[in-house]
């Protein structure tokens, strides 16, 4: 029964000057989203999107895949009616209501909209004829314009479009509107689900991975990568940046207090990807820490790792609990690849009793022993990356 | 220089295999069903095959099943059986380490309302003939035996399991899963008391997606798939016309000149040990599985061994990166309990069940990539011995 769905979108409306852009970008991630389920039109009409619907689709599938879209504040699902006769207005209402509400016991309310203003009657006459057909046609209806429990939208353009249903969309502003961020993404639960959170603010994402070959195994990276093109069913095209890192943490495991590997390990990495954020026009890291989750994330090791960068790093999961990340990588069905069980490189290298309160300054002591050869290993490290483009 | 050491897994298909296949694919492309000649054509191929080894394996061309590989033959086998025997009984016995296609099998079974024993191993692997005799009892219908172990290569002596079997209950019967043993062995399934015999065409150089099942006549096997009733109604599909022929040129292949073959192979098992043994004296800690005094009591081509202190993954990826391919001896991860059953069964200890690798060999495999392959992991173990989580 459903031709079209109205997209309803609050945030990017507010944006002034630079709003086409931010429409013209949600319509791309609609128009993205929609791709394997049917041949769509997305079109932008005084200031609202519609979602046109091919003659054969699956309803189910379609909402899902638009609740996927960054920006989008409400899906409304619609019924044209392609005439703007009154009469033909009026049976089309009555079928509308019939067929989507078999129990008739209901408060309900109509709003209505036109668009000629030469139209033989105002709004509010199509609001009151239409209602008391309704009333005419199903006695159990009944009318409460302040707190109706069905509001019945009628818009008349140069067809009709009547709905009444306002479905929840995913919210946030479309991705690409507010820059790009570089997300720390390894093969775990946390990192992907940060690196969703920031998108939904608009950002576009890329991501580094570290690949320590040997101890990471190409089905390691693969999984990575698989994680990088489920998210980006949400963030848009990510460039993964793959940073070969097995020299830089063998030289650490040589040269520093085993205690402190993971400290040193991840300030390393920190300065890597901010390295690649700069070079790529990033305008900050993500990553998916999560206080005290680990002996890294306590505030004393947070400060150790932050320590070394000057763009800001953005945390989203700081003050997220373990189950309530799970249950947002679930919901985001990252969840299944992320436990799939290959090494990553923090997992091998990692000491039995690793400090949890590192001393940044002991810590920048002990890095003082890379001296010798660590800035060629981090030099070779960037360019020898590798970059995979995900979409 | 690469060493493919992974011959356990798959291996490469011959020359001939693909020869033969191409001509299947491209020019006799009919369906073996259709009754114009390229329907004919086609099924020369499959007639061709099936006589190839019937005649291997001594039976009759009725006899032999196609089949997707090695995992439907034992389905197949094992659930067919069942469901076609179940007034008979409801007891099937297994080993404690067979091949997930046969242990899946059995748990599908269980829930079914099968009744299902296993058999424990002896250090080296092979079943405990004895426990196997206590086990069976006038309700056992299917005892199912893999011939050769795929994780360390041990052997089972199939003729005196056959022969315990059929004295403890006559109606017994005996499958074998010969998927690791067919083209290492001459296997004659009615003179060593066989019902049913699994092989598989990609262990022998040839096809994936191709496997057959040795069903003795008279044995009742339901069917797992229905339709046009292809390969005597047991397996219905339209022929895989090119794997089947694949198969039977791969065993036709790998028969031939077979004892020199074998031979050339234990003489590169023996080589490879003795390396090992050496490597023991040099780096330390490095233990061949399921050694038996006598090598040849153990299948050609399988040699798993432990690296105490380095992990199996990282070991694989190491070699990989010189560019010799091997296997984990088990899942590493602990995230996969229950996997490794060998392993575990043969009583490794802990901490040498993730640091295990196996090492398999075919004829294709030269002396030259042993000693390569010595070579690296003389290098290679002490370096990742010194970087292995403490």
């Amino acid at each position: 029964m459903y031709k079209a769905f109205l997209i309803k979108y609050s945030e990017i409306g507010l944006k002034g000057k630079n709003k086409y852009l931010f429409e013209n970008s949600l319509i791309n991630q609609i128009k993205k989203s929609l791709e394997n389920i049917g041949d769509f039109r997305v079109a932008k009409s005084q200031g609202r999107i519609y979602v046109e619907c091919p003659d054969i689709y699956d309803y189910e599938e379609t909402v899902a895949a638009l609740k996927t879209v960054f920006g989008i504040a409400w899906i409304c699902p619609v019924k044209i009616v392609e005439s703007i006769d009154f009469e033909d207005i009026k049976q089309a209402v009555g079928e509308f209501i019939d067929n989507r509400y078999a129990d008739k016991n209901f408060t309900f309310k109509v709003e209505a909209k036109r668009e000629d203003k030469k139209y033989p009657l105002t709004s509010p006459q199509i609001c009151a004829q239409i209602g008391a057909h309704l009333l005419n046609l199903y006695p159990d209806m009944k009318v409460d314009v302040h707190n109706p429990q069905v509001k019945l939208m009628v818009e008349v353009r140069s067809n009709t479009y009547i709905y009444s249903e306002n479905i929840k969309g995913l919210g946030g502003m479309p991705v690409g509107s507010n820059g790009k961020a570089m997300l720390l993404l390894s093969g775990g639960i946390d990192s992907p689900v940060a690196g969703y959170m920031i998108a939904k603010r608009g950002v576009a994402i890329d991501a580094v991975y570290f690949h320590a070959p040997p101890y990471t195994s190409e089905r390691a990276k693969q999984k990575v990568v698989d994680l990088a093109k489920l998210i980006s069913k949400y963030t848009g095209p990510i460039n993964l940046h793959v940073v070969n890192f097995t020299d830089i943490q063998l030289y650490i495991y040589e040269e520093c207090p085993h205690d402190e590997l993971t400290i040193i390990m991840r300030r390393y990495m920190m300065r890597i990807a901010e390295s690649i954020a700069k070079e790529t026009g990033a305008l900050g890291l993500i990553t998916g820490e999560s206080i005290g989750q680990v002996a890294s994330q306590t505030l004393e090791s947070l400060a150790a790792t932050n320590e070394v960068c000057t763009m800001p790093v953005y945390r989203p999961l700081i003050g997220f609990d373990k189950q309530e990340i799970v249950e947002i990588s679930e919901k985001i069905n990252t969840y299944e690849t992320s436990i799939l069980p290959y090494e990553d490189c923090c997992t091998i290298f990692v000491a039995k009793h690793p400090v949890t309160k590192p001393n940044i300054k002991k810590i920048a002591n002990s890095e003082k022993r890379l001296s010798e050869k660590i800035d060629e290993l981090v030099e070779e490290a960037l360019n020898t990356k590798e970059v995979i483009k995900v979409k | 220089m690469e060493a493919y050491l992974d011959n356990a897994a798959t291996t490469r298909v011959n020359e001939s295999v693909k020869n033969i296949m191409v001509k299947a694919l491209i020019e006799d492309y009919g369906n073996p069903s259709s009754l114009h000649v390229k329907g004919l054509e086609a099924e020369r191929y499959i007639r061709n095959a099936r006589e190839i080894i019937a005649k291997q394996l001594k039976v009759e061309e009725k006899e032999i099943i196609f089949t997707s590989g090695g995992t439907e033959s034992n389905n197949l086998a094992i659930i067919g059986s069942a469901l076609s025997n179940k007034r008979a009984g409801n007891h099937i016995i297994a080993s404690s380490t067979e091949h997930p296609s046969v242990y899946n099998a059995m748990g599908y079974l269980k829930e079914l309302g099968f009744d299902i024993s296993y058999t424990p191993v002896d250090s080296y692997g092979r079943i405990d003939i004895e426990e196997l005799e206590k086990l069976i009892n006038e309700n056992t219908i299917l005892v199912s035996i893999m011939y050769v172990n795929n994780e360390i290569g041990s052997v089972n002596d199939i003729n005196q399991i056959a022969k315990v079997i059929k004295e403890k209950n006559p109606s017994t019967l005996f499958h074998v899963d010969g998927i690791q043993a067919i083209g290492k062995y001459e296997i004659y399934p009615k003179r060593q008391g066989i019902d049913l015999l699994s092989i598989s065409g990609h262990k022998i150089h040839g096809p994936k997606g191709v496997g057959a099942l040795y069903v003795r006549d008279r044995v009742k096997v339901s069917p797992l798939l229905y339709g046009g009733g292809q390969e005597s109604k047991m397996r219905s599909g339209t022929e895989n016309v090119p794997g089947i022929a694949g198969l039977g040129q791969a065993i036709s292949d790998i028969y031939e000149n077979h004892t020199e073959k074998i031979e050339t192979m234990y003489r590169l098992k023996q080589e490879f040990i003795d390396g090992i043994n050496k490597l023991n004296e040099t780096i330390g800690d490095v233990y061949v599985n399921g050694l038996v005094d006598d090598l040849r009591e153990t299948a050609p081509h399988i040699v798993s061994v432990s690296f105490k202190g380095v992990l199996a993954e990282v070991l694989l990826h190491a070699l990989e990166d010189k560019g010799i391919y091997v296997s984990s001896g088990s899942a590493c991860s602990s995230n996969q309990p229950g996997i490794s059953g060998t392993l575990k069964a043969i009583g490794l200890g802990q901490d040498l069940l993730s640091s295990t690798i196996r090492f398999s060999f075919s004829v294709n495999t030269s002396f030259e990539e042993i000693k390569y392959t010595l070579e690296e992991l003389e290098k290679i173990v002490p370096i990742l011995r010194r970087y292995q989580p403490h």
